[in-house]
């Protein structure tokens, strides 16, 4: 017979083992990480364009003129030609139109990254549930929510994306909310499930369930939970293919926004500069670069964060 | 393995109704009809729009709509282009499909491979410089911004340098007097394509059980004969040189979606041979002193192959995407340009029946994949 004695004496508190756990984990991990590389490479390349973000709202307030930086309506007045090579004033040139494109470049800092957290978000949760419900509950659930996933699978995702833009209008919350379910209920989706499977099998979910735990509270208190880490990263992954989506739609002007890195080279493009790299560098490589090391370092980060969750690929 | 097969093509064939009824629904979804398309004007009289919306049909009820909507996509009427009106759609995609179904399997099969050979080579270095860099280089290519990349290729290669046209299909100058139409000349190089893929495939089939390096002789000097043999038929031809023009617009698009679509492969190729070095076998491949390139080739590669086969399929819709949008930005008139094309132009008609046939071929290749895992791997045939 067991005679529950209350706490044992000058032992710990709980949260606090669990604090010790969570951080030893934390740093192990960490150092792992850092032997990477190409995962520090990532976060500096992240953190960079957090700071061109960031830094956008205040220069607007403080040196820069509205009139002028202004990256949708603004107009460089002190400039003879348009578009203006770069100068002091303005680092990275002005675009066809007159407007600053270093500013233009930082006001959609902000956006790309909303959009990239929204989407891997929106992604994540719907994957989660999925994952989780699918290998709960198994049987006729599991199969109807796999072969959902296999047809989104098979959906060609800017094609789709493309179509729709025809049909609706597509903004940046749209695009995200699209790209969040595309891949909620489809690759990611099936990838948790597949780690959800060797988590239910545990005892504790037995054990949950014997103690009377309801079927909602055993998914989200003890299933998914062991899910996270997955789940972080793979947001990784799609933020990169919502960066990457909007760019191309953006590029296409498709889209319904008011500025974005694809829109500055569909400007570019509109105005007849495409070919003309060498001469008008500046129209095109300070976005496109940063499409693609934006991208890039997503999935970098990404990379180097499955060969720390995932046991297989560590080094001996 | 039959059953197995019949199996898959009858849930293809459930995927593609399930596929008809959402474009039917998406479309459907819009306020007003298709009839109000051609006919804008508001001092249209009533009757006569009522006329053009029985025409249309859409003044039936909903799911006879739906099922005039499957018939005609199943027997291929996919209605009148807007944007290059007397022509169907149909009749746009019957050109177009071939085009994008040589740039797409061209640069799939290419990258394929040379993603597998590559990705075998910097398993076996790790920790290296090479690592580093290919992982890097393989990354930056993976995510790169396409449409830039596509720019880049085309401003270095066909405008600076000069060795390529700038996109487009063919040079007009060259076809004025031509004996034959653009069509046919390319439907018989698609031809000629399909004939020594196929001797490949049979050569490759033939030679795996062989030694390394007798396998290795036997497959370059048969596919280097047949490759001849096809070059001199062309030649006497009479039409070769308007294949020529072809393939030269051809190799930038088909370089930059192979560039864009090989590193994922390579990639995954080094973790999955990561993951079976590991196994007892290799050791004891080792242990009995084969070559190391032996043991990397025949011991390794070949289990390591299975999931990158499986991310293979996974990764076709990838590779459609990458084409349609290689195909806007090298003006290529293929299946992804008109997708485009047809949404700025809001063709209705023309983009949905090109989704559609997308949609299609996704399948279909999805089918052909899965039918080589199934060659590939015996477990999957239950």
């Amino acid at each position: 017979m067991i005679v529950d004695t209350g706490p044992v004496p000058n032992a710990p508190s709980l949260w606090r083992v669990r604090l010790g756990l969570a951080g030893r984990s934390l740093k192990q991990n960490w150092s792992l990480f850092l032997r990477t590389r190409i995962g520090i490479l990532g976060l500096v390349i992240i953190l960079f364009y957090m700071l061109l973000a960031l830094a956008h709202p205040i220069l607007m307030n403080t040196v820069w003129d509205e009139r002028i930086y202004d990256p949708v309506i603004g107009f460089a007045f002190d400039e003879t030609q348009q578009p203006a090579p770069p100068s002091l004033a303005h680092p990275l040139g002005t675009d066809p139109l007159g407007r600053d494109i270093l500013s233009q470049l930082m006001f959609s800092a902000r956006s790309e990254f909303l959009l990239g957290l929204l989407a891997a978000v929106v992604t994540v949760c719907i994957g989660t549930m999925v994952g989780a419900t699918a290998a709960y509950f198994g049987g006729l659930i599991d199969m109807l929510l796999m072969r959902l996933a296999d047809i989104m699978i098979m959906m060609p995702g800017i094609s789709i994306l493309i179509v729709l833009s025809a049909l609706i209008e597509v903004g940046h919350l749209e695009l995200a909310l699209l790209i969040g379910i595309l891949s909620g209920f489809g690759g990611t989706g099936v990838v948790l499930k597949s780690q959800a499977l060797s988590v239910v099998v545990k005892p504790y979910i037995e054990a949950a369930r014997t103690s009377g735990g309801g079927t909602l509270h055993i998914i989200l208190v003890h299933v998914v939970p062991n899910l996270l880490p997955l789940s972080f990263l793979y947001m990784m992954f799609t933020v990169t293919s919502a960066i990457f989506s909007e760019a191309v739609l953006s590029f296409l002007g498709l889209l319904d926004v008011r500025m974005s890195w694809g829109l500055m080279i569909h400007t570019t493009e509109s105005a007849g500069y495409l070919l003309q790299v060498g001469e008008y560098w500046w129209l095109i490589f300070p976005a496109s670069l940063s499409i693609t090391l934006l991208c890039s370092s997503f999935y970098l980060l990404g990379r180097s964060l499955d060969e720390v969750v995932n046991p297989r690929l560590r080094r001996i | 393995m039959a059953a197995y097969i019949v199996k898959r093509v009858l849930q293809i064939v459930l995927t593609l109704f399930v596929f008809l009824t959402i474009v039917f629904f998406l479309v459907n979804a819009q306020p007003g009809d298709i009839s109000r398309l051609y006919s804008l004007d508001p001092n249209l009289p009533p009757e006569t729009r009522a006329q053009m919306q029985e025409l249309f049909g859409v003044n039936e009820p909903l799911w006879k709509q739906y099922l005039v909507h499957l018939k005609n996509t199943l027997t291929g009427d996919l209605g009148v282009s807007f944007s290059l009106y007397p022509r169907t759609v149909a009749d746009v995609i019957k050109e177009r499909l071939p085009r994008t179904l040589v740039l797409f399997l061209t640069a799939t099969v290419v990258s394929f491979y040379l993603g597998f050979g590559l990705g075998k080579i910097i398993a076996w270095r790790r920790g290296g410089w090479v690592e580093y860099t290919s992982t890097l280089g393989g990354v930056t290519l993976y995510t790169v911004f396409t449409p830039w990349f596509g720019l880049m290729m085309i401003w270095l290669f066909a405008f600076k340098a000069g060795w390529f046209p700038i996109g487009k299909f063919l040079d007009p100058v060259v076809w004025q007097d031509a004996p034959s139409d653009a069509n046919t000349v390319f439907n018989l190089m698609l031809a000629t394509a399909v004939v020594l893929s196929l001797i490949t495939f049979c050569v490759f089939l033939v030679t795996s059980k062989k030694r390394l390096g007798m396998a290795r002789v036997l497959q370059a000097g048969i596919i280097a004969v047949s490759v001849l043999i096809v070059v001199g038929v062309w030649l006497s031809s009479g039409v070769g040189y308007l294949a020529w023009d072809i393939v030269k617009h051809m190799v930038l698009p088909i370089a930059t979606l192979t560039l864009i679509s090989f590193a994922g492969t390579m990639l995954l190729t080094r973790n999955s041979m990561l993951e079976v070095i590991r196994e007892d076998y290799v050791l004891a491949a080792r242990a009995k002193g084969l070559p190391e390139k032996a043991v990397r080739d025949r011991h390794v590669a070949r289990n390591a192959l299975l999931p990158v086969v499986t991310s293979f399929v996974f990764s076709l819709a990838f590779a459609i995407d990458g084409g349609v949008i290689i195909e806007s930005i090298f003006s290529w008139p293929g299946m992804g340009q008109t997708l485009v094309a047809a949404t700025v132009s809001e063709d209705l008609p023309l983009a949905v029946g090109t989704f559609v046939f997308v949609g299609l071929f996704v399948l279909l290749a999805h089918l052909a994949a899965d039918i080589l895992y199934a060659y590939l791997d015996p477990r999957v045939r239950y």
